[in-house]
């Protein structure tokens, strides 16, 4: 009877053994955002059931967002989608091999920070400009 | 005496090749990101404007028919690309027995969640 040896595969050295990098940082960001949006979209789902369930469902529901709890998950949940949806934009860049420079890899990493952070300022302060 | 390397036998690899099929996910996960661009800046546009809008309010904008279809658009975009993206996590960090059963409930939840939205956003519009 054949006697079997098992070789483990080679394992690369942990995560933690390397320096952490922008490249790196964003595409682990990029996976973590998409987490929180996806629990995000579990909180659209919730306010539109609130929303057909009637008035004091969804003054239920609104009095949450207005609470501290409520306005950091809607802060999250902002930082987290614009800074998705730009890095988004940018992995489609990446698929139509454009930006594949190391030059432009960085550029364009700093431009998402930036651009989310400018966009989740601007929402944010548009949104208290609505109504005081 | 049998050695097994952790890789596959050639013989099993040859003249096989790829199933062909794995560009589909890939695609389909970029054209929802595709729509889902326009989408939420609609989404995120409304919620500015919505900000401590009353109900009837509420239900005045998501009744117009305009909300109501980006409304659903949004929904389908959203869940469709979100399963993708959590299978593709899943099947990085799990290389348990878990990872089907794991797979399986994100898919199975974000239909569920889909169906919800969509179903309640039809109630609203519906609503008089």
């Amino acid at each position: 009877m054949a006697e079997i040896i098992e070789f483990p595969r080679p394992k690369s050295p942990h995560l933690q053994n390397y320096r952490p990098q922008l490249t790196s940082v964003l595409s682990f960001a990029n996976r973590v955002s998409g987490i929180a949006l996806a629990l995000a979209a579990v909180g659209l789902v919730a306010w539109l059931a609130a929303g057909a369930s009637g008035a004091a469902a969804y003054g239920a529901f609104d009095s949450f967002l207005s609470s501290i709890i409520g306005r950091i998950l809607l802060l999250v949940s902002t930082l987290a989608l614009f800074f998705h949806l730009c890095g988004g934009i940018r992995h489609i860049a990446w698929d139509a091999v454009l930006g594949f420079e190391l030059r432009s890899i960085y550029a364009s990493g700093w431009a998402v920070i930036a651009a989310t952070l400018l966009l989740t300022a601007a929402t944010w302060i548009a949104a208290y400009l609505i109504r005081g | 005496m049998v050695l097994r390397s952790g890789t596959e036998p050639q013989v099993q690899a040859q003249g096989l090749g790829s199933a062909k099929k794995g560009v589909h996910p890939w695609a389909a996960e970029r054209l929802s990101a595709i729509a889902l661009v326009p989408l939420m800046i609609w989404l995120v546009a409304s919620m500015i404007l919505l900000r401590g809008a009353s109900y009837a309010a509420f239900l005045a904008w998501l009744r117009q028919p305009v909300s109501s279809w980006l409304m659903v658009l949004s929904l389908i975009a959203i869940f469709h690309h979100t399963a993708l993206g959590l299978q593709v996590i899943l099947e990085d960090y799990l290389h348990s027995a878990l990872k089907v059963p794991a797979i399986t409930t994100a898919r199975l939840a974000c239909f569920a969640l889909c169906v919800a939205g969509i179903l309640a956003t039809i109630r609203i519009a519906l609503m008089h």
